[in-house]
């Protein structure tokens, strides 16, 4: 137990509410929104646009803070250069997104809800991170 | 409430859930400075690289995605779910872990922490990913491919 126990558990424990309130532990539902061309869902949209705003103003306090309440400085991504492999890596990643209607998130959160078939997909992402690691070193 | 001309969407449920997961990122932003995504936190829970969060915390925040998901499955007496057969989903499942390592983040990192924040970066793998995602689908529709019962 350290100082960032209880907040990273309560950001999980969120995060995992969010997802099931706004049906995304449901592949059906997620897999409906990518069905744009057909039997649309737009719930995701609404799920999507809920969490920017509220983040959207997080990052305007973010802006006035010279340091985090819980930690000594602010951790954040400063690469803006477009490369093939975050284009590529995203393709892949929404081609996976689309077979099965799962992303990261909701895989895990869907452990309560149908514990095998989200293990399995969870254990298979696992070894797919695994593999880019083993093939790129551990600088990746 | 229902979106005329959508039966099947749940707007308000949608907005309510995606405020929570906003709030989450916001604990971990503000509290903790860090980015929550999911990709990345699991990647270094496993002792895969990822986030530059510590390997506790990452711990952490990924036992409370299915707590969460679990007091709300317990409020609603059941939540409905449809998953794809063991093949597809193990097959989805290595392309998602891929695709997040080598795109540097999934829905949330990108999704929901980089377009409010502006980021090019996650403004372009947003829209990628997106892409990729309707058109596998819509793909998979025309081939008459069915994954969910």
């Amino acid at each position: 137990m350290n100082r960032t126990t209880l907040p990273s558990l309560l950001s999980g424990i969120l995060f995992g509410a969010g997802l099931a309130l706004g049906g995304m532990t449901d592949p059906a539902r997620v897999r409906g929104f990518l069905d744009l061309f057909g039997a649309w869902d737009p719930t995701l949209a609404f799920v999507m646009g809920g969490a920017v705003i509220v983040m959207a103003v997080a990052w305007r306090m973010v802006a006035r803070m010279p340091q985090p309440w819980l930690a000594e400085a602010f951790h954040l991504p400063t690469r803006a250069d477009l490369t093939p492999r975050l284009i590529g890596g995203a393709a892949l990643f929404g081609v996976g997104w689309g077979i099965a209607g799962l992303c990261p998130g909701p895989g895990i959160a869907a452990l309560v809800i149908e514990p095998m078939s989200a293990a399995v997909f969870v254990a298979a992402m696992l070894i797919g991170m695994a593999a880019v690691r083993l093939v790129e070193g551990t600088s990746a | 409430m229902t979106l005329p001309g959508y039966p099947e969407a749940a707007p308000l449920a949608g907005l309510a859930g995606g405020v929570l997961i906003g709030l989450a990122a916001a604990v971990m932003l503000l509290g903790l400075g860090r980015i929550a995504g999911v990709s990345g936190i699991a990647a270094k829970a496993a002792g895969l690289g990822g986030s530059g969060i510590a390997r506790g915390g990452a711990w952490m925040f990924l036992i409370g995605l299915p707590l969460g998901a679990l007091v709300v499955s317990l409020a609603q007496r059941g939540i409905a779910a449809s998953f794809a057969s063991t093949p597809v989903l193990v097959i989805a499942g290595l392309l998602v872990g891929i695709g997040t390592r080598l795109g540097s983040g999934c829905t949330s990192g990108h999704g929901v922490c980089g377009i409010s924040r502006f980021s090019a970066r996650s403004i372009v793998a947003t829209l990628t990913f997106m892409a990729a995602g309707i058109a596998t689908v819509a793909t998979m529709n025309a081939l008459g491919l069915e994954v969910l019962p």
